[in-house]
């Protein structure tokens, strides 16, 4: 393990983040919060100073790694940013407890949007966009960040992915060119645009600057924290259907948008997971429009809040229109298998991943068969590519992990005592990054009520489900921190 | 640049690190997934599996907006086949394929044409050309010709009571009485570049810089022996030892070569009527002493195993043969390789990439480019030979009055056909040649990106 480059690594992190603090302090000295601005000022110095001194206590030449230094760069980039990143709710009193402050901050940064907070209209304009902004830092990635901004020496240029491996998530992650600061710079990119689009037509719907920046944010790490106490229902349809959209463009693999960039409409197409992902949202939409037509006053209404609820839940974003929680049992049901779902691999969303899903569906096929022809040869393909077997082997062990940790925690937070719909609910809206749950974490319930440790737990939890467990794992591992290889 | 490189064995990986190094974007084919994973997590490279001769697999690797392809594939028919087909995809693509086989050797330069082929690339016959130029002036243990031939860049180990051993490089030319120039020294396995204070001490490898009328004056004034090699051993009949004997034939040297593999000795015996073929295995004692190996004047280990032929060269060394040369395919540990009694070490695969690299970075600066390209030191340093032209800066400049980059020398200036070693107050003219060698980690393009 070569600890000084995981120092250095977290150093940037760290460093890049309280970059971005800058900010909301600007924001808390327009308002005239000087209380605010000095708690984001106070945080960023520490911030500075502590990366300083890590930078400066790893300084090395050694710039190579391999897997196990990738994994263990980004579970411990993601921790000691979290903990940073909590410290201005808690310095300047808002928040008032730092394990709720941890709590808020790591849902963000995982893009969960599970909060503690019961009334967040409270929240002064710094801390609202510094909350809504983790969502976007947390989208793609701050190492994503990291490998586009820093050139890294040209010797050990092909490290970096074992970093962009660690965090993007998805089974099997790919280069769009043959550099890798191009395909980061490429990723951004795309991200930045497809946010400013969304920021642009937020704005054409009247929504206020504030607003549509914050809402915007959400929408593109597919996080789901809002600004008013009632998510999204308080803002006009056409705002709420261009979210809808917007949300299902963010679940997208964003290299599909890069192939549309190319003109490679053919291979867009023959995306099987997008079309089994447009395939699981349409159906869905379709049956809990027929579900809950009879609760609105038209089918269209019922319509757009079934498309605004699946696409949130779905691509794990865990905005709010009305309140699901009086939908119908059967509509319920759906949204809650929904959120295992999740969206396609390399966008910004969450949950098991379509892809995923794809490969165990294809593996389950595959072991029907196998059952009926024992002899039978046979191979997995996916967009006309045959998936080689260590690639669903690996899916096949991520969901048994997968499992495993649910059940664990599900198990741990059960000591509470509060009803098994909600800590269920509560463990998969905070694993699969979605946000809210069922009953008492419903739409319009929150977190607050959970003790310290299930908050640690939940917490925990989401760091595990945006990283896709292994990274965070590693670092548990005491191989890992062994001297000898 | 983009750039395409078809099968990643050891040649394919040499060009690879070489070419990512200097920033290319690269696409690496291979059919092994192994290999894939491999260039993926070692290189900032694009990695495909496929089969590199299919339509299919070359445009995923977007050969249609390639520059350059290379086809290095163990298989001649499909690094061929590969370079026609994508050839045939992108008219305007360079195509660079490695063949081997003696048997096409000769109907590729007249097809050269029709298979679209923009240079060919043949390991073992650069390899082979390597060790009959060693043998032809034995004593050095390296040397790289350049301007046309003219001058050379010969590297030689500083062995105890050598006359060298703790000289200063300033009074080189009163010790020598010739006019040479150190021009890289590699020392506990680390190159740099020398300055005239530097001391030369026991166990260095140098790189001597000299025209070539005072090459065999150096030998003579070293004490070099220079006995005419008359007879030569080579262990193992691969294709390295079928072109190295050819050429050593043709210039008179007895050649004996012993392989273990029944019918190939057979095949060599049919295409080296003059060689003899022994059956035999080469890294046996009792072969090799009842084959009198103390008796012969070089010994060429060319098996496919390094470690064999490091122990059979070792094994030499001891019986007293005194010209060794040693073939290693890994170079991995030729540092290591250095501080033993193997003689010179030939890594086929070193010499061919650093043919590519040149071309490439040819294509690259159309003018200006170095038109030679050697890396010296195992490939820490590398010497390059420019011709000036008139984008050149500081024309007709004493040299003393030039800043040069760090690390960077001008080591040798060819003016209409003579040859001097520079110092301050030499200066260059228009179409001279220059010979540049520079350990730097950036690669120098073209001539003016020597200059501060």
């Amino acid at each position: 393990m070569n600890v000084k480059l995981l120092g250095r690594i977290t150093g940037l992190t760290v460093l890049l983040t309280g970059m971005f603090m800058l900010v909301p302090m600007l924001i808390a000295v327009l308002d005239g919060e000087d209380a605010n601005a000095l708690s984001y000022a106070g945080t960023i110095a520490l911030m500075a100073a502590f990366s300083a001194l890590l930078l400066f206590f790893s300084r090395s030449r050694d710039r190579t790694f391999y897997a196990q230094e990738g994994f263990a760069a980004t579970g411990i980039s993601w921790i000691v940013m979290s903990l940073f990143g909590a410290l201005p709710f808690y310095f300047s009193g808002e928040i008032p407890r730092y394990i709720d402050a941890l709590f808020e901050i790591v849902s963000g940064f995982t893009t969960t949007g599970a909060s503690i907070l019961s009334n967040v209209e409270a929240l002064s304009r710094c801390n609202l966009y510094w909350r809504s902004f983790s969502h976007w830092l947390g989208g793609m990635g701050m190492l994503v960040f990291l490998l586009a901004v820093v050139p890294e020496a040209r010797k050990t240029a092909g490290s970096g992915i074992h970093l962009m491996r660690a965090e993007s998530p998805g089974p099997s992650v790919g280069k769009l060119t043959p550099h890798l600061r191009q395909t980061a710079m490429i990723l951004y990119g795309l991200y930045i645009l497809l946010t400013a689009l969304c920021i642009v037509f937020l704005l054409l719907g009247g929504m206020p600057v504030f607003d549509s920046f914050c809402i915007a944010f959400g929408t593109a790490g597919t996080g789901g924290f809002a600004i008013r106490n009632s998510s999204m229902g308080e803002y006009s349809l056409y705002l709420q259907s261009v979210v809808t959209v917007f949300m299902l463009l963010f679940g997208v693999n964003f290299s599909l948008y890069y192939l549309l960039l190319l003109r490679q409409f053919k291979s867009i197409l023959k995306s099987e997971e997008l079309r089994l992902y447009i395939g699981i949202a349409g159906g869905s939409i379709l049956l809990i429009t027929l579900n809950i037509s009879g609760m609105y006053k038209s089918v269209y209404e019922a319509f757009h809040h079934a498309a605004f609820q699946v696409s949130s839940i779905m691509t794990t974003t865990g905005f709010a229109t009305v309140d699901f929680e009086q939908w119908p049992a059967f509509s319920k049901s759906i949204l809650f298998a929904l959120m295992f779902v999740g969206a396609c691999a390399g966008s910004t969303g969450g949950g098991l991943k379509v892809s995923r899903v794809l490969l165990l569906l294809k593996s389950i096929r595959r072991t029907i068969r196998k059952a009926l022809h024992p002899r039978r040869v046979q191979i997995v393909r996916m967009d006309g590519r045959v998936v080689d077997e260590e690639t669903s082997n690996n899916v096949n062990a991520y969901l048994a992990v997968y499992c495993v940790i649910l059940l664990l925690s599900f198990i741990v937070i059960s000591l509470d005592g509060y009803s098994i719909g909600t800590n269920i609910s509560a463990v998969t809206a905070c694993f699969n990054n979605i946000g809210p749950g069922f009953e008492l974490v419903g739409a319009t319930g929150n977190y607050g009520h959970y003790s310290d440790l299930s908050k640690l737990v939940l917490a925990a939890d989401m760091l595990l489900g945006r990283l896709e467990i292994f990274p965070l794992l590693v670092l548990l591992s005491p191989d890992t921190w062994s001297r000898k290889r | 640049m983009k750039i395409i490189i078809a099968g990643d064995g050891k040649v394919g990986l040499a060009l690879t690190r070489l070419l990512s190094q200097e920033g290319h974007d690269l696409v690496t084919i291979d059919s092994n997934r192994e290999i894939i994973e491999r260039d993926m997590q070692q290189f900032d490279v694009i990695s495909i599996a496929g089969n590199c001769a299919s339509m299919e697999t070359l445009k995923e690797a977007n050969v249609q907006q390639a520059d350059v392809l290379i086809a290095a594939t163990s298989a001649d028919e499909i690094n061929l086949l590969c370079c026609l087909t994508a050839r045939r995809l992108n008219p305007s693509l360079h195509t660079i394929a490695r063949v081997r086989s003696p048997e096409y050797i000769e109907q590729l330069y007249m097809m050269r044409e029709e298979f679209g082929l923009s240079l060919m690339i043949n390991p073992e016959r650069e390899a082979a050309k390597e060790i009959f130029r060693l043998l032809q002036l034995p004593g050095f243990l390296k040397r790289e010709t350049f301007a046309k031939g003219r001058v050379e860049i010969v590297e030689l180990r500083i062995t105890e009571h050598s006359l060298l051993e703790n000289v200063i490089l300033n009074h080189l030319l009163h010790v020598l009485g010739c006019k040479v120039l150190v021009c890289a020294v590699v020392r506990d396995g680390k190159a740099f570049i020398p300055t005239g204070d530097t001391m030369l001490y026991r166990g260095d490898h140098i790189y001597v810089t000299a025209p070539v009328a005072v090459l065999s004056d150096l030998m003579k004034r070293l004490g070099v022996t220079r006995r005419k090699i008359r007879h030569a051993m080579l262990i193992g009949g691969g294709r390295v030892s079928y072109y190295l004997a050819q050429s050593l034939i043709a210039a008179g040297v007895r050649v004996k070569i012993i392989e273990q593999n029944a019918d190939r000795c057979l095949e060599l015996a049919h295409m080296l009527p003059e060689a003899s073929i022994i059956e035999g295995d080469g890294s046996s004692q009792s072969v090799l002493e009842s084959e009198g190996i103390a008796e012969t004047d070089a010994l060429v280990t060319l098996t496919g195993l390094d470690e064999q032929n490091v122990i059979t060269s070792m094994f030499g060394s001891m019986q007293g043969v005194p010209h060794i040369i040693t073939k290693v395919n890994r170079m991995e540990f030729t540092g290591m390789l250095e501080s033993l009694p193997v003689g010179s070490v030939v890594s086929p695969k070193e010499l061919c990439s650093a043919n590519v690299v040149q071309y490439v970075r040819a294509m690259q600066h159309q003018t200006g480019a170095a038109v030679t390209l050697h890396r010296i030191a195992d490939g820490r340093a590398e010497a390059l030979e420019f011709v000036i032209n008139k984008h050149s800066r500081y024309i007709g400049e004493p040299l003393r009055n030039l800043h040069l980059k760090r690390n960077v020398l001008i080591s040798c200036i060819t003016h209409q056909g003579s040859t001097t070693i520079p110092d301050g107050n030499s200066c260059f003219q228009m179409g001279d040649t220059v010979i540049v060698v520079t350990n730097r980690e950036a690669p120098i393009l073209q001539f003016n990106d020597i200059f501060a």
